[in-house]
C-alpha cells in the first residue's frame, strides 16, 4: 500500500499526545495536526487529509458532533480516541459515522492496524466476492463458508451475520449496528439474539470458541472480525 | 400489621373526611352514610350527594329521597357509558359535604384521576366536607391479612396515608349471623359473579375475623386520638392512663402468682409497675423458707420488669402507702389475707388498712383461687386522722378503767396504777404524743374518780393517794414525752435509712451506668422518684451549657437556662427555694467534682408551693454529689474513647497514603530510568540492552495504567458513580475477553476454560464483569507458579450462575478468606507480589452491586478458588 502519500489528521487538544503521534506516524504517514473541533473542521475541508484521528475529549466540541458535522458531507475514514470508561460515548460516536475507535492508552502497533483496516476501504473493492483470513473463507458468491478447508453449516441468520461483519472486516460494529443490519431497525437493542448467535458462530468456527481469534469482542461497544 | 395512624398536627384548613367503615358489603354502610347525611341536613347544612351506589335497594333508594343529587357523568369505555362521579359539577355546586360511596373505587379509564380517593382529595382540598364508605378490606395495608382470611385478593385499595387523613372513622358493626341472614333476604349487593366465591367470602367465620379487624382498627386510632390529645394539651402524668402500680410482696405463699397477676395486670393497663417489701421488726422471726419465698418472689418481679424496693417500717401499710404517695402510684395490688380471722381481728390487717387509708389510690385485692379474680376496692372514705387518735385515745382510758373495775375488789387500788401506766405506754407508741398525755390526764382523773376512795368524787380521802395520783400523773407525762421522742425519731432514722438505700440504688445505676446518656437517666430517674420533680441535666457541649437530658414532658424556658448558666459558673445553689435567683421555676444544684463543676442539675416540683425540706436538700446535695462523679466519669471515657478512634484513623490513613503513593511512584522509576538511560548519549548500549530497557519501561507503564484504573474504579464504587447496565451477556463471551484484555501477562500459562453449552444468557455488566474476572484471574496468576494451570468453570447453580477460578498456588491462610477482599489486604507472603491490593475489593464491590457474591476457598491439593455468584434475575 502506497502509504507515504496518505495524510493523517491528528485532532487532538494535548500537545504531548500530538508530538508523540507526529513522531511514531510521521515516518508512514504525512501528518496534520488541529487542537480542537473548529480546528479539525476546518482543516478536514482545506487539507483533504485520508484519515482522521479524533480524540473525544475536545475543549470546545464534543468529538460525537466533530463526527457528525463531517459526516454530513464527507465520508472521510474517522477514527476516535478515548479513555476506557466511556463506552457510551464510542457508541455514540461509532453510531454518527465513526469507522472505528482506540482506548488510550494505546500502543502503536493497534493504532497501525486501526488506521491500516480503516484506509482500506477506500481502496478495498467492494465486488471482491471471496474473503479470507486466516484460516476462514468466506465465499459470498457461493454463499459458502469454510474453515481449514471444511465447509462450515450456518443458519441464514449467522451467515448474514458473519457476512455484515465481512463487509466491515477488521472495524468494530455496534451491537446496534448488527442488529440493524441483520434483523432490522425493530430489532435495536435485542442484544440478547445477537448474543446467542454470535455464540453458536463462534462455536462454528474458532478453533477455541472461548478464545475467539476471527470474531473478537469489544466489550461494552460490538464486535469486529480481526484480519489475521 | 397496619401502621400506627399518625394524625395531622394541626386542624387542616380544608374539608374534613369521615369514613363510614365496615368490615364487609352489606353491613349497611351506604345507609348508615345517607342516614347521617340526612341528620345534617336536617340541621340546615347544605348537602349533595356526590356519588352513590344504591344497587337497587330500597331502603337505601329511599334514604335518597330528597337528598340533592349531583348527576354523574358518563365516560364511555368500551363503547359503554359509564358513569362516574362529577368533580366540577360538585365544585361549581360549592356544597358544605358531599356524599361518595365506594372510597376505594377504580375509576373509568378517561377519568380525572385513576382512584376516586383522589377525587375525594381533591374536593377536600376544596374545602368541602366529604363522608365516605370503606370496607376493612380496601385498606392497603391489610390487603394482605385480609387475603388470608378470606383467600381473595382485592384489587380496589386504598393508600395508607389517606386513611391518616381521615378524620373521623364512624364503625358500623353488625353481628356476622345477621349479615348472612340479609344476605340470604337478597339485601345485599355483592360485586362477585361467582356464586361459590360469595358463599365462600360470607361465613362465620370470615366475616368475624374481619369484623375483629374492623374493630381493632377503630379502637386503635381512638388509643392515637387520646395520646395525641394528652400531648396537644401538654398533659403529662399522673394521668389515669398512665398507670403506675405497686404490688405488696408479702411472706405468704401467694407471692408468684401475685407478681403474675400484678404483671398481667400492668401489661392490660399499660403502665409502669413496681414491688415493693415491707421488712416489719417482726420479720427477724420468719422461718429460712419464708425468706426464701420473699427473695424468689422480687426476683422473679425483678425479671417480669418490675422495679423492686425493699423498705424498713412499722407499719407495712403505712410504710406502702408512703411509698405509693411519695412516687405517685395509682394503683397497689394486695393478695387476700390468708391469716385467720382471729388474727385479723385483732391486729387489723394489712389490707384494711391500705383500703382505708389509700385515699384515690385503687386497691386491687387478688386472691389465691384458680381463676385470680380482680375486684376493684374503690375510692375509701379517709377520716380525719387526728380525731380519730384522740378517740381512740379517750378509749384507752375507758378500757384501763374497766379492766381496773374488774380486778378492783382484788387489789389494793395503788395497783391499778400499773394499769393506767400501760396504758399510757399503748398510747404513746400507738397513737402519739398528744393522745398519751390525754390517757395520762384522763387515766389520773378516772383512777381518782373511780378508785381513790371516796369512790365517785375527784375528792382524796387519805394524802397518800394524793402522792399516787401525782406520781402517776408526771410519770404518764413523762413516759408519753419519752416514748413519743423516741418513736420520732425511731421515725427519723426509716426516713433517713430510706434515702440511704435510694442513694444507693442511685449509685448503683450509676455505675452500671455506660455513657453519658445512661447516667442522665439513671440521675432523672432517681431524683424523680426521689423527690416527686422533674428533672433536667445541663451539661457543657461545646461552647455553652445546654440541656442535655430531661424527665418527659419538662420545658426549660431561656430564663432558667440563664440561671442554670449562672449555676455553673459559680458552682453555688440557685433558683427556686434558694437565696439566689429564686424566682426560677427550678432549683439548680451544680455538678462538682475536684475538677471544678461539670454540669447542672435542675429539680421541679410537682406543685410548685412546695419546697424541699432540709433533710431533703441535704439528701439532693448527696444524690448531685454522685451525679457529678459520674458525669466525670463518663466524659472521660468518652473522651478516651473518641481519642483513641481518632488515633486509630489517622494510622490508618497515614498507611493509605503511604501505601497508594510507593505503588504509584514504583513503576514510575523504572520507567524513567530506562527513557533517560535510553535518552543519554553518554551511556552506551547494546541492542539487547536497549530492547529489555523498552520493555521495561512498556510492561511498568502498564502496571501504572492498570493501578489507576483500579483506584479509579475503588473511588467510583465508593462514592456510587459506578453504573450498572445490564443486559444478557454470554458468559462464555465474558470470560474470552477477559482472558483478552490480561494478554501478554498470562504467558504460557495453560488456561482450562469448561463452560456447559446450556447455560443461559445472564443479565450483567459485560464491562464490569469481565473488570472482575480480569481482577479475580489476575490474582490467580500472581499467587501461583508460572507452570501451574488455571482453571475457569461455570455452571448453574439455583438462581444464580457460579463461576469458579481456581489456582494451584499456595492458596490462603484460612483466617484471611475474607480478609482478601478488604481494600489494600495483601496478604502477607514471601517473595515479591506485586498489586495494590485493590483488585479483589473491586471485584467484590463490583460484584455486590448487582446482586451476587464473591468468595474464597482453598482446594484440596493446593490452591485456591474464588467463586463469583451472580443471580439469573
Amino acid at each position: 500500500m502506497a502509504e507515504m502519500n496518505l495524510r493523517v489528521l491528528v485532532v487532538d487538544d494535548e500537545r504531548s499526545i500530538r508530538r508523540f503521534l507526529k513522531a511514531s506516524l510521521g515516518s508512514q504517514f504525512v501528518v496534520l495536526e488541529a487542537a480542537s473541533g473548529e480546528e479539525a473542521l476546518a482543516a478536514v475541508a482545506s487539507e483533504h487529509p485520508d484519515v482522521v484521528l479524533l480524540d473525544l475529549g475536545l475543549p470546545d466540541m464534543d468529538g460525537v458532533e466533530v463526527t457528525r458535522r463531517l459526516r454530513e458531507w464527507t465520508q472521510i475514514p474517522i477514527i476516535i480516541v478515548s479513555v476506557r470508561e466511556q463506552e457510551k460515548d464510542k457508541i455514540a460516536a461509532l453510531d454518527a459515522g465513526a469507522d472505528d475507535y482506540l482506548t488510550k492508552p494505546f500502543g502503536v502497533g493497534e493504532l497501525m492496524a486501526r488506521l491500516r483496516v480503516a484506509l482500506r476501504r477506500t481502496t478495498q473493492i467492494d465486488n471482491e466476492p471471496v474473503f479470507s483470513t486466516g484460516n476462514l473463507v468466506v465465499d459470498m458468491n457461493q454463499r459458502e463458508v469454510r474453515m481449514n478447508e471444511q465447509p462450515v453449516s450456518l443458519t441464514p441468520t449467522e451467515y448474514d451475520l458473519l457476512r455484515t461483519l465481512v463487509k466491515h472486516a477488521g472495524k468494530v460494529l455496534t451491537h446496534d449496528q448488527l442488529l440493524r443490519a441483520v434483523w432490522g431497525t425493530a430489532y435495536e437493542s435485542e442484544t440478547h439474539m445477537l448474543q446467542v448467535n454470535i455464540s453458536n458462530l463462534r462455536r462454528k468456527i474458532e478453533p477455541d470458541p472461548s478464545r475467539p481469534i476471527y470474531i473478537v469482542t469489544e466489550p461494552g461497544v460490538g464486535y469486529r472480525l480481526k484480519i489475521l | 400489621m397496619p401502621d400506627k395512624p399518625s394524625l395531622p398536627e394541626t386542624a387542616p384548613a380544608r374539608g374534613r373526611l369521615k369514613i363510614f367503615l365496615g368490615y364487609a358489603a352489606g353491613v349497611g354502610k351506604t345507609y348508615a352514610m345517607l342516614e347521617a347525611a340526612r341528620q345534617c341536613k336536617n340541621q340546615a347544612v347544605d348537602v349533595v350527594v356526590g356519588i352513590v351506589e344504591t344497587h337497587n335497594q330500597p331502603e337505601t333508594e329511599a334514604f335518597l329521597q330528597g337528598l340533592e343529587v349531583i348527576p354523574p357523568r358518563k365516560i364511555t369505555y368500551d363503547n359503554i357509558p359509564l358513569p362516574e362521579m362529577d368533580i366540577d359539577a360538585i365544585l361549581r355546586r360549592q356544597p358544605r359535604l358531599a356524599l361518595v360511596d365506594d372510597l376505594a373505587h377504580i375509576n373509568t379509564p378517561g377519568s380525572r384521576h385513576a382512584r376516586r380517593y383522589q377525587d375525594v382529595l381533591e374536593l377536600l382540598e376544596a374545602g368541602v366536607y366529604v363522608y365516605s364508605t370503606l370496607d376493612i378490606q380496601n385498606i392497603e395495608s391489610l390487603k394482605d391479612v385480609v387475603a388470608q382470611i378470606t383467600g381473595m385478593k382485592v384489587r380496589e385499595t386504598v393508600p395508607d396515608s389517606v386513611m391518616d387523613a381521615v378524620t373521623d372513622i364512624h364503625l358500623i358493626d353488625l353481628p356476622p349471623d345477621e349479615l348472612v341472614q340479609r344476605l340470604k333476604d337478597g339485601k345485599v349487593y355483592v360485586p362477585i359473579q361467582d356464586g361459590h366465591a360469595v358463599e365462600k367470602f360470607f361465613r362465620i367465620g370470615n366475616l368475624t375475623a374481619l369484623r375483629e379487624l374492623a374493630l381493632r382498627r377503630a379502637a386503635e386510632r381512638v388509643d392515637v386520638q387520646m395520646r395525641a390529645y394528652m400531648r396537644t394539651s401538654a398533659i403529662s402524668g399522673p394521668w389515669p392512663a398512665g398507670e403506675r402500680l405497686l404490688v405488696c410482696i408479702s411472706p405468704g405463699a401467694l407471692g408468684e402468682h401475685l407478681i403474675r397477676a400484678a404483671r398481667r395486670l400492668a401489661d392490660e393497663l399499660k403502665g409502669e409497675w413496681f414491688a415493693i417489701y415491707v421488712e416489719t421488726p417482726n420479720d427477724a422471726r420468719l422461718s429460712q423458707e419464708q425468706r426464701d419465698q420473699v427473695a424468689r418472689s422480687l426476683r422473679l418481679a425483678e425479671q417480669l420488669g418490675a422495679r423492686t424496693i425493699s423498705r424498713p417500717g412499722q407499719s407495712v401499710a403505712e410504710t406502702v402507702l408512703e411509698y405509693a404517695r411519695r412516687h405517685n402510684i395509682t394503683k397497689i395490688i394486695a393478695g387476700k389475707p390468708v391469716r385467720s380471722r382471729w388474727i385479723e381481728a385483732l391486729r387489723g390487717s394489712v389490707l384494711d388498712r391500705l383500703i382505708r387509708a389509700g385515699g384515690n389510690i385503687d386497691i386491687y385485692v387478688i386472691s389465691s383461687e384458680a381463676e385470680p379474680q380482680l375486684r376493684q376496692i374503690g375510692e375509701a372514705w379517709r377520716p380525719h386522722r387526728p380525731l380519730w387518735r384522740y378517740l381512740l385515745a379517750v378509749l384507752l382510758a375507758g378500757a384501763a378503767t374497766g379492766l381496773g373495775a374488774l380486778i378492783a375488789p382484788y387489789f389494793h387500788p395503788t395497783n391499778l396504777v400499773v394499769i393506767y401506766l400501760l396504758s399510757v405506754v399503748l398510747a404513746a407508741v400507738y397513737l402519739g404524743r398528744g393522745p398519751a398525755i390525754l390517757v395520762s390526764f384522763l387515766g389520773v382523773a378516772a383512777f381518782d374518780f373511780f378508785f381513790v376512795p371516796p369512790p365517785l368524787t375527784l375528792a382524796v380521802d387519805d394524802t397518800e393517794y394524793l402522792l399516787t395520783l401525782i406520781g402517776l400523773l408526771a410519770v404518764s407525762l413523762v413516759l408519753s414525752q419519752l416514748t413519743a421522742m423516741v418513736r420520732l425519731q425511731a421515725e427519723a432514722v426509716q426516713q433517713r435509712e430510706a434515702e440511704t438505700v435510694e442513694l444507693y440504688e442511685l449509685g448503683r445505676d450509676l455505675t452500671v451506668a455506660a455513657d453519658l446518656e445512661a447516667v442522665c437517666q439513671a440521675a432523672i430517674f432517681h431524683v424523680g422518684q426521689t423527690f416527686s420533680r422533674e428533672v433536667a441535666v445541663f451539661l457543657p457541649i461545646g461552647n455553652s451549657l445546654k440541656v442535655y437530658s430531661v424527665s418527659p414532658g419538662l420545658l426549660v424556658s431561656d430564663e432558667d437556662s440563664g440561671v442554670a448558666t449562672w449555676t455553673f459558673e459559680h458552682g453555688q445553689v440557685a433558683g427556686r427555694g434558694t437565696e439566689t435567683l429564686s424566682e426560677a421555676t427550678l432549683r439548680y444544684q451544680p455538678l462538682k467534682t475536684t475538677r471544678g463543676v461539670v454540669g447542672v442539675l435542675g429539680v421541679k416540683p410537682a406543685d410548685p408551693a412546695r419546697y424541699l425540706s432540709r433533710d431533703q436538700v441535704r439528701t439532693l446535695d448527696a444524690f448531685a454529689n454522685q451525679i457529678a462523679l459520674a458525669v466525670e466519669r463518663a466524659s472521660l471515657a468518652e473522651q478516651a474513647r473518641q481519642a483513641e478512634v481518632l488515633e486509630i484513623t489517622d494510622k490508618l490513613q497515614n498507611a493509605l497514603l503511604n501505601s497508594i503513593s510507593h505503588d504509584l511512584r514504583t513503576p514510575l522509576v523504572s520507567i524513567t530510568g530506562a527513557l533517560s538511560s535510553l535518552a543519554d548519549d553518554r551511556i552506551l548500549l547494546d541492542e539487547s540492552s536497549r530492547r529489555s530497557l523498552v520493555e521495561t519501561a512498556s510492561e511498568e507503564a502498564d502496571r501504572l495504567n492498570r493501578l489507576v484504573g483500579n483506584l479509579l474504579d475503588m473511588t467510583r464504587l465508593e462514592s456510587g458513580a459506578m453504573r450498572i447496565k445490564r443486559d444478557a451477556c454470554d458468559i462464555q463471551d465474558v470470560i474470552g475477553s477477559a482472558l483478552e484484555e490480561l494478554g501478554g501477562r498470562l504467558g504460557d500459562r495453560k488456561i482450562q476454560v469448561e463452560i456447559p453449552s446450556e447455560l443461559p444468557l445472564i443479565p450483567l455488566d459485560f464491562v464490569l464483569v469481565e473488570r472482575v474476572l480480569v481482577n479475580v484471574i489476575d490474582n490467580a496468576l500472581k499467587y501461583s507458579q508460572a507452570d501451574m494451570p488455571i482453571e475457569i468453570k461455570a455452571l448453574a447453580a439455583g438462581a444464580f450462575i457460579e463461576i469458579e477460578v481456581a489456582d494451584r498456588g499456595t492458596g490462603i491462610p484460612s483466617e484471611d478468606l475474607t480478609r482478601i477482599f478488604d481494600k489494600f489486604y495483601r496478604v502477607q507472603r514471601p517473595g515479591n507480589v506485586s498489586g495494590t491490593g485493590l483488585g479483589l475489593a473491586i471485584s467484590k464491590g463490583i460484584v455486590q452491586a448487582q446482586g451476587g457474591f464473591i468468595s474464597a476457598e482453598n482446594r484440596a491439593g493446593g490452591g485456591t478458588i474464588i467463586t463469583i455468584s451472580l443471580p439469573l434475575e
